[in-house]
């Protein structure tokens, strides 16, 4: 029977040679994720459930990256039981402020999730590693502490929805924009419980980083994971940082789709989604009379060190709109110390920009950048719900790294040719 | 088991953002976050909402983030169950595995009306409208999960050697 790669992967992590989608299995799992929000439930969890020692102590990641470096007394003492639990169960992959980053940028950059991995995490953002030709989905802190318990995890086999991208796209439109426009035309339950598989020759056009971004929003449809076969460029990046064999799965020809959409991405123009949904999507035109307040450029969507490229390229020698706050958050340690390598740091700061150390902070309304009543904001994140950055009555427009960063130069939404020519 | 209560009723894609805010997420105590369910969408809900209440919503509900503190926050306020048109998947398992009930139901989603009394009968499925006198049948769970609700969520049914077989 064909099988797409979500099936293939799924299947052989549950000692099976097919599944079919719509079936229960329980699948092991290659890596279980949690967080500073969704840990200490889950530890909560794993010790009322009995439970005393973690499958394995090399397959848990504990990366506290949302309220971090700690907002209150409250996220401290969350933060602490996170940071007891991984020493009293010698957690390998439990990395501290200062040497952790954004977890769904953290992990693939350190090598810890590869091609054909099954990875789950107590995030919604988790299927950002579908990149790398991985399956992975967000779970809650329960799953996550039965994970810790027996290595497994239950999941129901998803249809696959194909998604192909053909041509090649015009000069600022990035794997942000591509989402964005797929979001756009599904809808935000448009892949609800299925998994997204992207395709096309689009794609080798993209950096892995905006690869990341891609499979990052899935979730934002709805979907249980997104996936792209690897290529090339996948096994170069899984080379250098994995330090573990890798198996590389690609679907069958003939698997089963339940839908196949085409896109011509040389048609589509830098996307801005408008409050209050991801899939309020506009092409950036449309809103060059929206004025700002607060731009952010950072999180697991656009936080890595080709979106801090980009946005230094808009601001080199530019000055931040006086009426605008601009918040850098790169994603992870690494990332922010090549842009002090690379004198992007620099460009950031003679721009008039605030530039941050890692973490989740506004994307989810926790810190670092809350907004007030009225105020707006351009923010590189994944979400704009109602309430998502701080007041239920702020708003925020969602963009890729070069469209903020030419907004908070002229303090209303701008598309980048807009600066750069200027 | 049997439930009535009030219908408190919203739309499509309740996300887990309104359901509770990010700026309480710094505690696990679930009668803590109770106390702020739904208020970016409703603020009054937390203080009127009655033990045994119904939330009955649209499409999609539970959207966006993983955070199991959504579903604990609305059995913690008090709700018996929720029934919707569709469930966002991460939203809906943390549901099953907590042992918060949760029914689909197109029909009832659009024919429930906000202080309606609906009675709801989980072992049949059935949801009867008590004001309007309708009666609606919610889409059978599969079969794992109907195991998993009845050892009372995913931890008990590990305990009773549920894991590893499906």
């Amino acid at each position: 029977m064909k099988m797409t790669i979500s099936q293939k992967i799924i299947a052989y992590h549950s000692g099976r040679d097919y599944v079919e989608p719509g079936e229960f299995v329980f699948a092991d799992v290659d890596l279980a994720l949690a967080n500073d929000i969704t840990g200490p439930v889950a530890i909560s969890e794993f010790k009322k459930a009995g439970g005393s020692e973690v499958f394995d102590r090399d397959k848990i990641a504990l990366i506290p990256d949302h309220f971090t470096p700690c907002k209150d007394i409250k996220s401290a003492e969350l933060c602490k039981a996170l940071r007891e639990f991984a020493r009293e169960q010698r957690i390998t992959h439990y990395y501290e402020v200062g040497r952790m980053g954004i977890e769904h940028a953290l992990l693939p950059e350190m090598g810890l999730v590869l091609p054909g991995d099954l990875v789950i995490g107590a995030d919604s953002h988790t299927c950002t590693y579908g990149a790398l030709g991985a399956f992975s989905t967000g779970v809650g802190s329960t799953d996550l502490a039965f994970a810790m318990m027996t290595g497994k995890c239950w999941l129901r086999v998803p249809e696959s929805m194909k998604f192909e991208y053909v041509g090649k796209p015009n000069p600022y439109v990035t794997g942000k924009d591509l989402i964005l426009y797929t979001i756009g035309d599904i809808g935000v339950d448009g892949a609800l419980y299925k998994s997204m598989e992207f395709a096309g020759e689009a794609l080798k056009f993209l950096s892995m980083d905006e690869r990341f971004t891609m499979t990052n929003m899935a979730v934002e449809a709805g979907a249980k994971n997104g996936i792209m076969e690897p290529d090339e460029k996948t096994l170069e990046y899984a080379r250098k940082r994995g330090k573990r064999e890798f198996k590389v799965l690609r679907s069958d020809e003939g698997a089963p789709y339940v839908d196949i959409r085409t896109y011509d991405v040389s048609q589509i123009n830098p996307q801005v989604a408008k409050p209050h949904s991801p899939d309020n999507v506009v092409d950036v035109y449309e809103l060059a009379d929206v004025k700002i307040d607060q731009v952010v450029i950072g999180s697991c969507t656009n936080g890595r060190l080709e979106d801090m490229r980009m946005a230094a390229r808009v601001l080199k020698g530019k000055k931040v709109h006086p009426e605008v706050r601009l918040i850098i958050i790169p994603a992870t340690q690494e990332v922010s110390l090549q842009m002090v390598k690379e004198g992007i740091t620099e460009v950031f700061l003679e721009a008039g920009a605030v530039v941050s150390t890692p973490t989740c902070g506004p994307c989810l309304g926790g810190h670092m950048g809350i907004l007030a009543k009225g105020e707006r904001a351009v923010a590189t994140t994944n979400r704009n719900f109602v309430g998502r950055m701080g007041h239920p009555e702020s708003e925020v427009y969602l963009s890729n790294p070069a469209v903020a960063a030419a907004s908070a130069v002229l303090g209303r939404i701008a598309h980048p040719e807009e600066v750069v020519r200027g | 088991m049997k439930f009535t209560g009030r219908a408190w009723v919203f739309g499509d894609n309740v996300d887990t953002d309104v359901i509770i805010p990010a700026r309480y997420l710094n505690t696990v105590q679930p009668e803590e976050l109770a106390l702020h369910c739904m208020e970016d969408i409703d603020p009054e809900f937390a203080k009127k909402v009655k033990r045994g209440d119904i939330i009955v919503a649209g499409r999609n509900f539970g959207c966006g983030s993983s955070r199991e503190h959504a579903p604990l926050a609305i059995k913690a306020a008090g709700v018996s169950c929720v029934i919707a048109k569709s469930f966002a998947r991460i939203f809906y398992r943390n549901a099953i595995n907590i042992g918060l009930s949760v029914l689909e139901c197109e029909e009832a989603a659009e024919n429930i009306k906000e202080n309606d009394l609906v009675e709801v009968d989980l072992e049949r499925g059935i949801i009867k409208n008590l004001t309007s006198g309708k009666e609606f049948a919610a889409k059978p769970y599969p079969d794992f999960i109907e195991e998993i609700i009845r050892a009372g969520g995913l931890l008990n049914y590990a305990r009773r050697g549920g894991q590893g077989r499906v």
